[in-house]
């Protein structure tokens, strides 16, 4: 925690307590996958969104939806990183750990810095707990934690008197405990709290008990904080500056969720969702099903195969058929992206990414199904594919996908992740006016002359420029025609088995694809305005956007030359991409698979890139991606280094 | 915590037709059988049943007083899914036991077509098992044309889930070891509101089966019996024999007492001794059982199940006609309810000032 010259109160407290101006802090929530942690961190987020701090979150829980209590694999955490400035990752390391029991301290403190702030609920460290986990004396007790700054706060027996005349069970009345660590929390770092309080009587307006336990144990942990002496300073981070506008914060998974409703809305599409929960993506399905009103289908289908079947029917009909799904889902629904490739139709499916292989790690990040997305089916079947960057992006990425879906007729597939999913950060709302509309340009009847001279309709006669064939829908007149998943003669579309013809097929949709219009990429190079180039270009895709901005932002401050680039569209690739690797003799690309895109750029280039790779089922570290950048970089010595900065300490 | 709400219309009210909301063509004007076949040279083998069907479906599609823009038909894999091809009509030969999972997207989006899937034994009960069960569990309105012939005859003649056991295929030298299912019993168990069983041979009871099957509204199940002359042959020719027909065919008429059988050997089909199902006797030695009359419409389909099961493999006695046509609210009309409730009750279809809204949520600031 870096701290500034000391400001004057903020929030709507009379404490005592001097407040001091941070201009960083990094928060990280964990306690039981019951406790309520992942609501915690939410209601904070919120909190800190309305003061207008930059923010980044990553919610990080097991798969288990109750582990057994207390254990190691049952702790849940959310960390957030909020900020005076813009940030870019949720931060590497937490500058504050609030742990709810002992394994949530066991699990997390390796990962706080030394002289980091430990706030403990101390109830629950009991022998037995702490036997649990494999602790044989009290961390809290034994000296080893002296070189963090420890509250050791009684949360759950606070909480339980809080509400002691509100005839709860000793167990419901635990329930809110989770509530008293944000009051207190929202106290320490000076937050609103009218959101919550608001938030916690909507939620819970059907249960006048469960509202008022909760809204009560919140104003105890706000008043413990006021009243003990524990706490010597209270801190506030003021607002980043930011662009003008409106702003609200939004998960991947949301920003997703809103893009495909708004390309509908604005293409003047229905939009059907086919999908079967699966985790990291059913926050989707979930979503779109309340948006009725918006002519938005949702059909919870009875397998993965079914939900990418129903989608394409309803793109048959002339809706905007949509299927979301993650690595284990897209992997049942090749056989139809590869029908959907052969009709020629719009259609979306999203990949919320997570661990692979097979079930893997369903709750975790990864950038695996790279190859999947490109290459896992049968024949030449080249789809289109776009990868969001950060959270708010799924939104423009998912806009993206449908333009190119609806503009060439083609599956496209949108490869968002568990951490773009589940990880939030503030989003300027776009004017809707401005938003960009796909044109369906239905068939409307003969689009040909038959050898008679009499018009006629031919499916798979295609648009000169685009090469998409004509989106041509039952109910139109005049236009009855038969497709399928066999080989179609060129323009009349009826069967053919002709060699000539097959060929000629491949090639055009290999072409159609080829030709998708995306912008070239762009590389900021603070060395391309003395007019040379950085050492080092590092190139990413996907959610490594955050990580790998903050270690060149940090590895630049260490006077290393560096450029970045990263990538939206993984097919087509952006025309200039060839150029802009054979510009540098050292290209970094970190991913979260073993090197899958490396792969693709060596094959497509005949370049060399250095990948950076791991598969923790976590976001990078920036730190660990400011190392694979240095040991990069040309030996000879540049300016003298300045100290870390706090995004990678 | 659950909760569930009463889903409310259309569950209540007359049945409407299955063609509800399907466009029909103006006053005097009709189609021809011509009007709907495409002029795709039709590649079957000689002497398969398809042709027949195919020859019905032609002829009976006129009947239905449709626009053919607003008929569909989408089929699976198999010899019968090439079907779409020979109709004019718009047609979509998918992949391998979708059909019904690619319908259930067209329909639920377009209330203004008639939809039929074509598939067969392999496809619907094999590879599309569990697609089948969820359109009938739904009640999709669709038709679905299940051609069963008892073997794969694409990939040549292995044996298929509605074989009997024992069967000599290419890949079941020693005979097979499954047990077929029963296509009627299987959609009945799914609680298929319309199920009906027909026969290639029989082009008048086929054409009144589909009509009726089309002009049911939900999910109609139709297992037409079809002869694969090349991998199969004669597998049902005991049923197309006029003798041996008249002895084994139940034909199911709602409301009709189950009398059939030759003149001088009429059978009856009455309550089993056991308490459970139907048996088939000897009309001579009935005594006072009482005759089964037919009942389709009722909502319990245990009748049609009990009906469903005096088929057996040696075809001693075969039930054909409607099972059942029982009423229940379809899956795609409840779909639709769900959207015009909403936008009924938010005010109308969303505007481009709602879209903001719902962009922006509950939670915003503003930089200014």
């Amino acid at each position: 925690m870096s701290t500034t010259t000391p400001g004057p109160t903020q929030g709507p407290s009379q404490s005592a307590t001097p407040i001091e101006r941070l201009d960083r802090v990094v928060i990280r929530f964990a306690g039981d996958s019951g406790d309520g942690m992942q609501l915690t961190g939410d209601r904070f987020t919120a909190e800190t969104a309305s003061l207008g701090n930059d923010l980044k979150t990553l919610p990080n829980f097991p798969a288990e939806i109750r582990a057994p209590a207390g254990t190691l694999p049952g702790v849940s955490s959310f960390q957030l990183h909020f900020a005076d400035h813009d940030v870019s990752t949720p931060g590497d390391a937490p500058d504050v750990l609030v742990a709810m029991n002992p394994a949530a301290l066991k699990a997390n403190l390796a990962d706080v810095p030394r002289g980091g702030t430990l706030i403990v609920d101390t109830d629950d460290f009991s022998r037995r707990n702490l036997a649990k986990v494999g602790y044989t004396t009290s961390p809290l007790e034994d000296g080893s934690l002296e070189s963090y700054q420890v509250h050791a706060v009684p949360m759950t027996s606070m909480t339980v008197e809080a509400l002691s005349d509100l005839q709860l069970s000793r167990k419901d009345a635990e329930r809110s405990k989770n509530m008293f660590a944000l009051g207190l929390l929202s106290w320490l770092y000076d937050r609103p709290t009218e959101q919550t309080e608001r938030f916690l009587r909507t939620k819970f307006a059907k249960r006048a008990a469960v509202m008022e336990a909760n809204l009560r144990a919140f104003r105890a942990g706000w008043a413990f904080g006021e009243t003990t002496e524990g706490f010597a300073v209270r801190y506030t981070v003021p607002a980043a500056p930011a662009e003008r506008g409106t702003y609200r914060n939004v998960t991947g998974n949301t920003a997703t969720a809103l893009g495909l409703v708004a390309a509908a809305h604005r293409a003047g599409l229905p939009l059907v969702l086919g999908s079967y929960p699966i985790t990291p993506a059913s926050d989707i399905l979930h979503t779109l099903s309340g948006l009725k009103r918006f002519d938005v289908t949702t059909i919870q289908a009875e397998d993965e195969i079914a939900a990418i079947g129903a989608a394409l029917g309803a793109s048959f009909g002339g809706s905007l058929g949509l299927t979301t799904t993650s690595g284990p889902g897209l992997a049942l629904k090749s056989e139809t992206i590869g029908l959907a490739v052969s009709l020629e139709l719009p259609l979306v499916i999203v990949d919320v990414q997570r661990g692979g292989p097979s079930t893997g790690l369903p709750t975790k990040t990864e950038q695996s199904d790279l190859m999947q997305a490109l290459y896992g089916r049968n024949g030449e079947s080249p789809v289109p594919v776009v990868a969001p960057s950060t959270p708010a992006d799924c939104f423009d990425a998912a806009m993206d996908a449908v333009r190119i879906a609806v503009t060439y007729r083609t599956p496209v597939l949108l490869l968002s992740d568990g951490y773009l999913a589940n990880g939030s950060e503030p989003w300027r709302l776009p004017d809707v006016a401005d938003l960009p509309a796909a044109d369906p340009d239905f068939a409307t009847g003969p689009n040909d002359t038959g050898a008679d001279g009499a018009p006629v309709f031919h499916p798979f006669l295609r648009d000169p420029e685009t090469l998409a064939r004509p989106w041509a829908v039952p109910g139109t007149a005049g236009i009855e025609h038969r497709v399928g998943g066999l080989e179609k003669a060129d323009v009349t579309g009826d069967i053919s088995y002709d060699p000539a013809n097959h060929d000629r097929m491949v090639r055009l949709r290999r072409a159609k694809v080829k030709g998708v219009e995306v912008p070239d990429v762009v590389v900021d190079d603070p060395a391309a305005l003395a007019g040379g180039r950085a050492d080092v270009l590092v190139l990413g895709w996907g959610s490594t956007f955050g990580p790998i901005t903050a270690a060149v932002r940090e590895a630049r401050r260490q006077g290393l030359s560096v450029a970045q680039t990263h990538l939206r569209h993984l097919n087509p690739l952006p025309a200039n991409l060839g150029d802009v690797l054979r510009g540098y003799s050292r290209v970094l690309v970190p991913e979260m698979n073993l090197g899958q895109l490396a792969l693709l750029l060596r094959g497509r280039y005949l370049v060399d890139v250095t990948s950076c790779n791991q598969v923790r089922g976590l976001p990078f570290t920036s730190a660990e991606l400011v190392e694979a950048i240095t040991a990069l970089a040309p030996a000879e010595p540049g300016p003298a280094p300045v100290a870390l900065s706090e995004e990678t300490r | 915590m659950t909760t569930s709400v009463p889903l409310g219309l259309p569950s209540v009210g007359a049945p409407r037709s299955g063609l509800a909301g399907v466009p029909a063509l103006p006053e005097g004007e009709t189609l021809s059988k011509r009007d709907f076949t495409s002029d795709s040279e039709v590649r079957w083998c000689p002497g398969c049943g398809d042709y027949a069907v195919l020859a019905a479906v032609q002829g009976f599609l006129p009947e239905l007083g449709l626009r053919k823009e607003n008929v569909v038909f989408i089929s699976g894999i198999g010899c019968s899914s090439r079907f779409p091809y020979y109709l004019d009509t718009f047609g979509m030969h998918s992949i391998h036991g979708r059909a019904p999972a690619i319908a259930t997207g067209l329909v639920a989006s377009r209330p203004d077509l008639s939809v039929f899937v074509v598939t067969g034994d392999g496809d619907a009960l094999s590879i599309g098992g569990n697609h089948l069960i969820h359109a009938m569990r739904r009640n999709v309105n669709m038709t679905i044309l299940l051609f069963n012939n008892r073997i794969y005859g694409l990939t040549k003649g292995q044996y298929s889930p509605t074989s009997e056991a024992g069967k000599v295929t290419k890949s079941t030298p020693a005979g097979s070891l499954d047990s077929p299912f029963n296509p009627v019993s299987l959609a009945l168990g799914a609680e298929a509101t319309f199920v009906a069983r027909t026969l290639d041979s029989d082009r008048k009871h086929l054409t009144s089966v589909l009509r009726a099957a089309a002009e049911h509204r939900g999910t109609s199940l139709v297992e037409i019996y079809q002869n694969c002359p090349i991998f199969n042959d004669g597998a049902f020719d005991v049923l197309k024999d006029r003798d041996e027909s008249q002895a084994r065919l139940v034909r199911l008429e709602h409301g009709e007492e189950l009398r059939f059988g030759r003149e001088d050997a009429e059978k009856v089909v009455v309550r089993s001794a056991s308490g459970f199902g139907v048996e088939v006797v000897d009309a001579a030695a009935a005594g006072g059982r009482e005759v089964v009359v037919h009942d389709a419409t009722t909502p319990d389909p245990s009748l049609a199940f009990a009906l469903s099961r005096l088929d057996d493999v040696s075809m001693a006695h075969v039930p054909v006609g409607i099972f059942r046509s029982a009423h229940r609210p379809t899956y795609d009309d409840l779909v639709r309810e769900q959207l015009d409730d909403a936008r009924e009750a938010q005010g109308g279809p969303a505007t481009d000032a709602d879209l903001a809204a719902l962009l922006a949520g509950g939670d915003t600031w503003t930089v200014r």
